[in-house]
This record gives C-alpha cells, structure tokens and sequence, in this order.
C-alpha cells in the first residue's frame, strides 16, 4: 500500500476536528486510510506503533499538523491530500474580509476575558500537557476551572489546586468529564431540573447516572461538582472534594448532599468523612468498589450508584421508588431459557468507566470474577484488552482505545466492532451496553446502535443460538436526544432495557448464575474448586 | 483551607477551549460563553506553557511573580507614554560621542562576528574600513579584519541604531536625539542618498565612499547648523504623529515626515550663515529622498526605549533588531541580554528582476519603530503601505489590530484615525507573544543578498518566536531567584 505522510506546520486543531477532516476525506476520495495527528511524542508513538511513521514526519512539533494518507492507488492519496488541505484551509477565515478582520476569536484566556460577560468559569479541554498552564492562567485572572483534559502531570495537578484553594477557587479536574454549576451543564452532561440534591463526584459517568436517576425519581440537582479522577489520591489529597463539600453545606438551595466517587485514599477518606459528619445536612457516601461501611449519623453509606440516587431522593422527602430487583429476576429467567449450555460468559462493553467497575464490584460480591482493561484487583487485568476472556467487563473509554480517536459515547464505531465480534463467540451469555445521552454525547446513539445490536443478534442466530442485549440509558426526557425515544429505538431491536447500570449490571449477574450452575457443578465434580 | 466562595456566588460565564462540543450544554443553557481560537503557546512546548503560566499576574496576590512583572511593565508603559525625544544636534563624528571607540564598528542587530556576517553586513564593514582609510584596497580591509584589528559591537549597546547593515564608524556624523524627560540621548547614521550603491546594502564603490564624504562635509555641518537654529530643538513626537495623520507609519513610508523635517529645516538653514551652495546641496538631498526621516524616527524610538529598559521584572520588549542573519531582542527586565533567533526573509514585493532567491534575511536596527509602537502596529495610519503585501485598507487595519493584542497599552501620542482615532498599540509583552502564539510584525525593505545590489524589495517580516519563548524562560527563571 502506498502510505503518503506530510506536516501542515503551524496549525493546531484539536482532534475532533482532525477527525472529522479524516472521515470527510475518506467519504469524498474513497481512500483508505487516512490519519492526521498533532506532531506530539505520544502521536508520533502512536504511528509508530501503528507502523505508519515515516522520517518526513520526524521534525513534526506538537504545534503541526501530521497528515498520512494510504491506499493502494496513488492517485487517490493524491485526491486525498488535496481534499484534506483544501478542507484544512476552509475551516479558517479568509483573508481580506473585514468580518474575519473584526471578528477574529480570542486565542488567549486573557484574551477572552477581555470581551466576555463577567467570564468566571474556564472549561478546558485542550492536550493534557497543556492543560495545567490553561488552568493556571484562568485561576490568576480569578477563573474558576473545569479542566476536562487528562494526563496533566501529577505535581502540576498538585500546585494548581493549591493555588486554586488559596484563591478560593474550584478546580474541577484534570480528568473532570461533567458538571452542573448553577444550572449550566459542563462537558457531558445531561438536563436535569434544579433542586435539593447537590452532588460532588470523582467519577464522570457515576455522576451523569446519579443525576439522571434523581431527576427521573423526580428530584432535581442544585449544583453537580466534578473533582476529576485524581482528586482522592494521597498526593492531591482531596483538595478539589473537600471544597465541594464547604460549598454545598454553605449552598442555601442544597438540602442532601451526595459523594460519587471510588474509594479514596485511606488518609483522604478520612478526611472527606470527617468533614461529611460536620456538614450539618443529610450526606449519601457511595465509595463505589470500596469495602461496605455503616452508615451513621447523618452520614449514608451506599454501594451502588442506584442506591444512592434512591437514597438521597428518599433523605430530600420526595417518594420512595421502588427497586427493579423483581423485573431482574424475571428478565434473567426469561432470557435464560432460550440459552444453550455453552453461553457462560458476560460482557459488558461500556463507554462510561465508572459503569464499568460498578459492574464488577456487583459482579465480585456475587461471586463471579470478571477480567478487565481497567480492572479491580491487578490480578484481573486483560492481557489483552482487544480479547474478552471468561466473564470481561471492558471500559472503552479508556487511553488504548481513544488514542487519535474521540471518546466512546461520541464515536460507537469501536464498540459496534466488539459488539459483533462478540456475538461470534459461542460462549457468550449475554452482552451489557450503557447508552449514555446528554451534551457531548452522540446526538442519536439508538439510530446507529439499534441496526448493530439487530445484527449482532441476527449473527448469533444464524449460529444457532440467542444473544441477549441488556442496555440501559444514562439519561433525561430533556436530553436532546429524548430518553424514551432512545429507549424505544433500543427495545424495538430486541435489547432487554433496564432502568439503571446498577439494575443492568444485577441482571447479568442473574443470568451468569443461573448458567453457572450447571458448570460450576462440573467443574466441582473435576477438580473439587477451582476458580470462584 | 477557604472555601471556593465565589465558584457559586456569580451567574456562571464561561471562556471555552479545546475540544469542540463540551461547551453546547454552556450554549444551550443560554449562560454567557467566549470560545478561544486556541493554539499552543509559543513554540508548542508544555515546558514553554507552564513557564508561562507562571509569569501571570493576580489582581489577588501582589506578591507572586506575575504581578510584580505588572507593575514593572506599567512603570515601562509610563515611561515610553512619557518620552519626549526632541532632535538637538548633529555630532560631527561619531568619535566625538565615543572618545575611546578607537577601530570600533558598530553593526545593526544582535551581536556577530565577521564569519558570520550576510553580504552585504561584510561589505558595508570593507567600505567603512576604505571610509575611514584603515585600508586602501577590499583586500587589505578583509585581512585586516581577519587578523582581529577590527572590533565589531552592536549599535543598540551604544545607545545608537543604524538602518540596514547599520555600520557607524568613528569618522561619521550622527544624528542626536534626547528624551528631554529623563535626558538619556540616541544617535543614528544619516540616510545616504544614492539607491542601491549605498554603505547601508553593503556597497563600497568609490562613488559610495563619496557620499559618505558628502555626509561628513555638506549635510553634516548644514544640519548641525539647522538644529541649532531652532530654538530647543526639533520636538519629533508631534512630527512623527502630525505624519501618521498623512499616510506614514514612520518606518517604512516617511514620505510626510520627510516633508515636514524639509519645512522645519529650509527656513532655519536660510536664516544661517551657510552659502547658498551647500543649503542648496543639503535641501536637495533630503527632498530627493522619501525617506530621508527614517534615521530621525528610528533615534527617537531609541530614545524612548532605552529609557524604558532596565526596571527589574518587565517583560516588555526595548529592541527588536536584526542583522541579517538572527533576529535579537532585548527585554527591560532582562538587562544584558540578548533572546535571537533567525530572520526570516520578507514577505512582499520585489523591483523587477528579482525574486525571493535574491534576497537576504531581514536586516537592520529599523525595527526599533515596531518596539515603540510604530512601523507596522501602526500600519493602520498608511493604508499604503500593505500594497507591498498585496492587502487592502482593512488588511492595514488588521495589522494595528493584531498587534493590540500582544501590547500592554496604547499611546495616546501616536493615534490612529481610521480606528476612531484610538492610540497605536505600544509595549511588546513578551508573555502576550506567546501566550497568543502571534509574533510581532515589522515591516520592512528587502536587501540583496550580495553586498552593493541594494534594495530590490519591501514587505513584512515577522520576529522569529523563539526570540520571545527564550525570553519568557529566562523571566520565568528569575522567578527562583
């Protein structure tokens, strides 16, 4: 194959951008591939890895752009490389124009103070090894920051929060995916009415659910702050958490206040809690995947993102809902009888990485050990994240996927692929898919999901055998994208729709089981034990 | 620990960048949103950007390193707002400014040794060496040099700038400037007539030594005269800024300027003693020439940024200088250094016959305009000038527009009318430079590369960014200090 590689110097455009350059590109030129990256080390890695480096890219700085463009037919790389410029040159404003003149965006942070209302919130998503200066920049200009980028260097994290908390300003992040802050959804995030429950969170989609659940219960949120995934770690040490907490106890609107997060460091969760007894509201604490506590107090321990969403609802005096537990036990019994003895395992193939390892903290205290790319215990990691082994819960979202490509719950191309490679298998019991909705998120995932999961389960019949889909739905009736739509698009082709990640993850659970049975039996006659 | 009061207290504004689509909750929502055309900072380094971020003032902490660099930078700003160069004599000889230069020459730009000198830099040191009968032949020059008998130092680290290759040695006659509000003065070369076969492109034909005698002989002494015939001297604010009114931008087009400098001269050289003969031979030479002001212009700029240079912790920008071969710039609060990086070649026009290959890389002390706020931040004032580049009037506009953005302030002395009469952006920051990714534009004349061609171009240049990242790092290093 012919494999074309050139830099547009000086041009950065972030890599959703790129992205849809590339697919623009290939869908005009009927190219192969086509690849373009900001000339970063870990980009050109990536080429590397992927063998499409070359030495004209070498002197590529992270400021230019890296085009590869391969098919086998050199007149078509050369359609492409001029569809891509071309494509390049058209998202700029032209030249000579007294709009482009006049109108130019800011580029800088104090730029776009200057001509914003008051601006008081940056919401930052740039390359993570920019990410911290962006940041730095907005808290000296009296900023509060929602850092949606990752891979910020730890002591960077570090000395930001600091000097953010010396401020008396929020740092949301790095690794922040969403927040409410009154009533303006950041990043991801879906629409939910105002109301009594605020929320502080280390875990983006833990969040999103939580929210989604107590505005479907009939709740509402007064302000959701994310802390981003590192907060609860020693060497940050909760600072961006404990400020979430002295802003909803001082927030007159917030009457609960509930903490989604994983477990945090012990130094840290002892902090946090302390502070929770003091805060002088009802408080809900989902350490997700942690060991089980009592609760005390005002202080409300959960174990899953379903229960806390049911509980703080309860504490706020809005109804009690009722739990899905019958509907679990009579979908696993109904789907399992169309199910031949080889179907043993789980899959769940999640966008979101908190549904991900609430999956497998429900999963492990059941019994059933599952393996994973973002796993509990280090013993269980893939060996290989591409390959499912035994019961496998994969997070897609995570860094060997999304390298040069968006995010999971943006692009469902990755997961379709697994979907149906999937549903080769003859060992499969039952797929688990999260949905999530909201802004950010793909505008109409069910449209492209629905005629995947219906060939998927068309694949499986044509093997002979059933494939269960259990999906559920991380979102609101006032999504854009409609949540009862979505969910409908879903149930027509064939997927078992659940209310909840907790209520999908407890019905895969009941399925494995009922399967296991006749396996665990044999294998306790062969080797008296083995795996759990 | 405080709480983070004010993260609730305010309606939610917010400022986006980065990925597209994470802020359509913020536009839906209908709270007030900006998004950045965002770039990396400066040369796209993440050690540049974390550098940077620490240079950044506090309106809430007076005492970290951004804000001291705030106030250093308003003391600068007051400084150059403040600056009154007034034009107050011809020095006969340059020897008469510096006793000891001895066989000195001073060279435009960043410092170079003869090796590393373009053309028509080491052209213009053979001719000032015939000039100044050090040698008789090119030969005999190059020889000399070779053995170390010359001793070469950048103009701006004598107070003085010098157009194009900027050679000034001991015998020639220099203009004087003095900032008449903190008395430090500035000295310039006199525009040669002549085109191409000029000293500043590197020519040392012996008709291009005559002139230089003609300088020393008949305009010296006229103008020297002249000055001195004007009470107080020439104040050259008001003049440079009458001349923005009428189509200049005081570096490349001095066509106005020039003129008035004409008017003020004429009626003091006819109340001299002087013959008829040489007033007539002086008052030819600068009507023959539009830009014949240019050596006055830059002097007063100089003046203006020398006395806004040296206050610890500033980050604005007090010479931007080229030598045909790097790019320097010199820092206020980085005393004693300077940040290169290498010149690019213009970007314009060439005369007929000659084309990008024949041109050298931007050359000259004349950027010291841009430094003060004039030249190309003031490109707005000379719609003419971007015909070079192609443009139209709001291409000119565009530049004094795109300059405010990497300046800390606008000088009320020099305006604009075409953008309602607003003050031309002065005070390069550094910090701004990069923080913006946009780098200063200077506009320019284009050099041949061989000594003595002359000038075969006009356009604009840029200063090369890592003059500034350079720079932002050593700031940043004082930091520790």
């Amino acid at each position: 194959m012919a494999i074309q590689s050139s830099i547009r110097a000086n041009l950065y455009k972030d890599s959703v951008s790129l992205m849809r350059i590339s697919q623009v590109t290939v869908a005009r030129t009927g190219v192969q591939r086509v690849t373009l990256l900001m000339g970063t080390r870990s980009n050109k890695e990536f080429l590397q890895q992927a063998g499409l480096m070359s030495p004209a890219l070498e002197s590529a700085k992270p400021g230019d752009i890296m085009i590869v463009v391969a098919d086998d037919a050199p007149d078509k790389v050369a359609a492409a490389e001029r569809e891509i410029h071309s494509l390049i040159a058209g998202e700029e404003p032209k030249g000579g124009s007294s709009e482009a003149t006049a109108e130019a965006p800011p580029r800088s942070i104090s730029g776009g103070v200057a001509i914003a209302d008051h601006a008081d919130l940056a919401l930052i998503s740039v390359p993570g090894p920019y990410a911290a200066a962006e940041a730095l920049k907005a808290l000296r200009l009296g900023l509060n920051v929602l850092l949606f980028s990752d891979n910020v260097p730890i002591e960077q994290e570090v000395a930001i929060k600091r000097v953010a908390a010396q401020k008396g300003l929020l740092v949301m992040g790095p690794d922040c995916g969403t927040a409410i802050i009154n009533g303006v959804p950041l990043g991801f995030a879906n629409v939910v009415r105002r109301g009594a429950i605020g929320l502080v969170g280390a875990s983006g989609t833990g969040l999103q659910e939580v929210m989604c659940q107590i505005h479907r219960h009939g709740q509402g949120i007064s302000q959701a702050i994310g802390t981003g995934s590192h907060d609860v770690s020693s060497e940050v040490g909760g600072i961006t958490m404990l400020q979430g907490l002295e802003l909803l106890a001082a927030d007159a609107q917030t009457k609960v206040v509930a903490i989604v997060s994983k477990p945090p460091a012990p130094d840290v969760q002892k902090r946090v809690i302390e502070r929770a007894r003091a805060i002088g509201k009802p408080i809900v604490i989902c350490f997700l995947g942690g060991e089980p506590a009592a609760s005390a107090g005002n202080v409300h321990r959960t174990s899953s993102l379903e229960e806390t969403a049911r509980q703080a609802v309860a504490l706020a005096g809005a109804r009690q809902p009722g739990g899905d537990e019958q509907s679990i036990e009579a979908l696993a019994t109904r789907v399992c009888a169309s199910l031949a003895p080889s179907q043993r395992y789980l899959r769940g193939l999640y966008s979101g990485g908190t549904f991900c390892s609430e999956a497998q903290t429900i999963w492990r205290a059941a019994g059933i050990r599952a393996r994973s790319n973002a796993p509990l215990a280090a013993a269980d990691r893939l060996a290989d994240a591409a390959e499912s082994h035994g019961h496998t819960a994969i997070d897609l979202g995570s860094d060997e996927f999304t390298v040069g490509r968006p995010h999971p719950m943006i692009d469902y191309g990755v997961r379709i692929e697994r979907l149906l490679k999937e549903a080769d298998d003859p060992t499969v019991a039952c797929i688990v898919l999260d949905v999530v909705l909201g802004y950010g998120s793909h505008p109409n995932p069910a449209e492209i999901l629905a005629p995947a999961i219906r060939r998927a389960k068309a694949a499986a019949r044509a093997q002979g055998r059933e494939l269960p889909v259990v999906c559920f739905v991380c979102g609101t009736g006032s999504d854009p994208q409609p949540y009862e739509t979505q969910k409908a698009m879903l149930a027509d082709a064939g997927a078992e729709i659940v209310g909840s990640s907790t209520g999908a993850a407890l019905s895969a659970q009941a399925i494995a089981s009922r399967m296991a049975v006749d396996d665990n039996a044999t294998a306790r006659r062969a080797m008296q034990g083995g795996e759990r | 620990m405080n709480a983070a009061s004010s993260a609730l207290q305010n309606e939610t504004s917010v400022i986006s960048l980065g990925a597209s689509g994470l802020d359509r909750g913020v536009e839906s929502s209908g709270a007030p949103l900006v998004r950045l055309l965002w770039q990396p900072v400066g040369d796209g380094s993440p050690e540049v950007a974390w550098s940077l971020a620490q240079l950044v003032g506090d309106a809430g902490d007076a005492d970290c390193l951004g804000s001291r660099i705030d106030r250093a930078n308003a003391e600068v700003l007051e400084r150059i707002l403040t600056a009154q160069p007034v034009w107050v004599d011809v020095a006969a000889h340059a020897s008469e400014v510096w006793p000891d230069m001895g066989r000195t020459l001073l060279h435009a730009g960043p410092p170079i040794a003869w090796n590393d000198m373009c053309g028509p830099m080491k052209g213009a040191v053979v001719g000032a060496i015939l000039y100044e009968n050090w040698a008789t032949t090119q030969q005999e020059a190059e020889q000399l040099v070779a053995a170390g008998g010359i001793r070469f130092a950048p103009c701006h680290e004598f107070g003085a700038v010098g157009p194009m290759t900027g050679i000034i040695s001991p015998s020639m006659p220099l203009f004087v400037v003095e900032n008449q509000t903190t008395g430090n003065r500035a000295y310039a070369p006199m525009m040669e007539s002549g085109g191409a076969k000029t000293l500043r492109f590197g020519a040392f034909a012996p008709e291009v030594i005559e002139g230089l005698k003609l300088i020393e002989n008949v305009l010296a002494p006229c103008l020297k005269a002249a000055v001195t015939g004007i009470d107080g001297g020439l104040p050259l604010k008001p003049l440079m800024s009458q001349s923005l009114h009428m189509g200049d931008d005081v570096h490349n087009r001095n066509t106005a300027a020039t003129l008035l400098l004409y008017r003020a001269v004429t009626e003091s050289l006819l109340k001299s003693p002087i013959s008829r003969d040489l007033v007539h031979e002086t008052l030819r030479t600068i009507g023959a020439d539009d830009m014949f002001f240019l050596s006055l212009s830059m002097a007063a700029c100089k003046a203006t940024m020398d006395a806004a240079h040296g206050v610890p912790f500033s980050s604005i920008v007090t010479a931007m200088a080229r030598n045909g071969v790097n790019v320097g710039i010199r820092v206020s609060g980085l005393d004693g250094q300077w940040f290169v990086g290498p010149a690019d070649i213009p970007v314009g026009l060439f005369l007929p016959g000659f084309s990008e290959a024949d041109a050298n890389p931007d050359i000259g002390d004349s950027a010291i305009t841009e430094t003060a706020g004039l030249g190309a931040f003031a490109m707005a004032a000379a719609p003419a000038m971007v015909q070079f580049v192609g443009g139209t009037p709001q291409d000119a506009l565009r530049y004094s527009r795109e300059m405010a953005h990497v300046t800390i302030g606008r000088n009320p002395g020099f305006t604009l009318p075409m953008l309602d009469f607003i003050g031309a952006p002065v005070g390069i920051d550094i910090r701004k430079v990069v923080d913006e990714s946009r780098r200063p534009v200077i506009n320019t004349a284009t050099a041949h590369k061989e000594p003595g061609m002359g000038i075969i171009g006009a356009g604009v240049v840029q200063a090369p960014m890592k003059c500034f990242v350079d720079a932002v790092g050593a700031l940043a290093a004082t930091a520790g200090r």
